[in-house]
């Protein structure tokens, strides 16, 4: 395609736009992928030149699962179920080991790439499968899709699903950090269109924009926001005109509501937010693994679960801590012995710190 | 994981479709949640197309740019 997108001479308008407009902001994103485009691209240490700031928010769907739905799936493979998971969950850091101590074990962990890889494994296997299905609005779908398509008998999905505008009303609620503006996740936004972030404009009086995943259509959606804010303005705005449509894609929409209804869900360093989780409708349930085998992981129930020693990924969700803030982030803390999940998730704020070198970059060098 | 990637639509075949990626990528993909018709661009993730991309939609993102590139910070508004 041949749009410019990162055009050079555009960036640096917008920067001086942004030092004319003259503000001090603090801008919340709550998605991996952005925080790889700003972080590869340096566009904090450019935005801190106009006094904004950018924080990485809970926009990662493996940092904010809690330990107790790592706990679930390894339990049901020591059941002699087969557990597929993405990529990124194998290795997330539980008490008593990871799915991947497990699978070194010769428990049957496997890795898919989707939820239709998953319903295939299942029909190539003669046990149980039980499909870890995490991730947000826009990976829900596809659980939901394999679902209404006649899966195979003995394939369970442990629904970690979880919708993000209910967190985003829960960190704004919360108070601890005072943001003047959010970016809103482009893919996610993809699926539920503009109208679910609205009530958040009105009730917390934050601008929003819906932001695509190119260094410019970041730095746009930043002067957008500057925009606003300097008008007094507190409205959504949609940057990823070229895939995000206002109603969003009603046909993932659908197919999401005939398959999941809201639940309470516990987030990991929010805790326990109303509507937030996305649980499977009664019509499903002799492939809801919570519903199939809740005798089996009932004993959940009454554990607590300790966050790793010294690991402070709870404020890095919230947006409170930068990960060179840790003290174990590149030392004790790396990609290969990873303590946290952010550190171990693609779009955890950790990994992707790690990953660019950036391990002593003084990103918050204006902070408040 | 919200990671997502525009690929064009090679062939169809009910809810599945031939995507090229390009570099000599080409996958199958479930395309049951957009409209999509062969020629087009679609965003995928996590095997599925989650939505179709045009590209006149491209066009329309930099006149949204140009539009606000030359928005008056003070004008327009109250
Ligand atoms: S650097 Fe490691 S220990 Fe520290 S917050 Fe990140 S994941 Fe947790």
């Amino acid at each position: 395609m041949s749009f410019k997108l990162s055009d050079y001479n555009t960036a640096k308008l917008i920067i001086k736009k942004l030092k004319e407009l003259n503000l001090n902001l603090k801008i919340m994103h709550v998605c991996g992928t952005h925080q790889d485009t700003i972080v590869k691209n340096g566009l904090d240490t450019l935005l801190q030149e106009c006094n904004i700031e950018m924080r990485q928010g809970p926009g990662c769907p493996v940092c904010v699962t809690p330990q107790k739905e790592f706990e679930e799936a390894k339990t049901l493979a020591k059941e002699g179920c087969a557990v597929a998971v993405y990529g990124d969950v194998i290795r997330v850091p539980v008490e008593g080991g990871s799915l991947a101590d497990l699978k070194a074990e010769g428990y049957d962990i496997r890795i898919v790439y989707g939820a239709e890889d998953a319903v295939k494994l299942a029909k190539s296997i003669r046990k149980p499968l039980v499909f870890m299905a995490i991730g947000f609005e826009t990976t829900a779908p596809t659980t939901a899709s394999v679902l209404l398509n006649d899966p195979p008998e003995k394939f369970y999905v442990l629904s970690c699903h979880r919708s993000v505008p209910p967190a985003l009303d829960a960190l704004l609620g919360m108070g601890e950090l005072k943001i003047d503006g959010l970016i809103e996740p482009g893919h996610v936004s993809t699926i539920i269109g503009l109208k679910p972030y609205e009530p958040l404009s009105v009730k917390y009086h934050i601008p929003q924009v819906v932001s695509g995943f190119e260094p410019l259509d970041m730095l746009v959606a930043v002067l957008m926001i500057a925009l606003q804010v300097k008008r007094g303005e507190a409205r959504v705005e949609n940057e990823y005109t070229r895939v995000v449509k206002y109603e969003g894609n009603t046909k993932a929409l659908k197919v999401l509501s005939d398959v999941f209804e809201p639940s309470d869900s516990v987030w990991r360093g929010l805790g326990l937010i109303k509507d937030s989780g996305m649980k499977i409708k009664r019509r499903f349930e002799e492939h809801d693994a919570r519903r199939v085998f809740e005798d089996e992981l009932k004993q959940l129930d009454s554990v607590e679960f300790k966050e790793p020693l010294g690991c402070r990924c709870s404020e890095v969700i919230r947006g409170l801590l930068y990960p060179q803030e840790c003290t174990l982030f590149g030392k004790a803390c790396t990609p290969t012995r990873p303590v946290g999940p952010c550190m171990v998730s693609v779009e955890g704020a950790c990994s992707i710190e790690y990953k660019y070198g950036r391990l002593n970059v003084k990103a918050a060098s204006n902070k408040s | 994981m919200c990671l997502a990637v525009p690929a064009k639509v090679l062939s169809k075949d009910g809810a599945h479709a031939k995507v090229d990626f390009g570099g000599g990528v080409v996958r199958e993909v479930n395309v049951s949640l957009v409209d999509v018709e062969v020629g087009q661009y679609v965003v995928v993730h996590a095997g599925f197309a989650i939505q179709v991309m045009d590209e006149d939609e491209a066009k329309e993102t930099l006149e949204l740019w140009q539009q606000i590139f030359n928005l008056e910070p003070e004008g327009g508004g109250e």
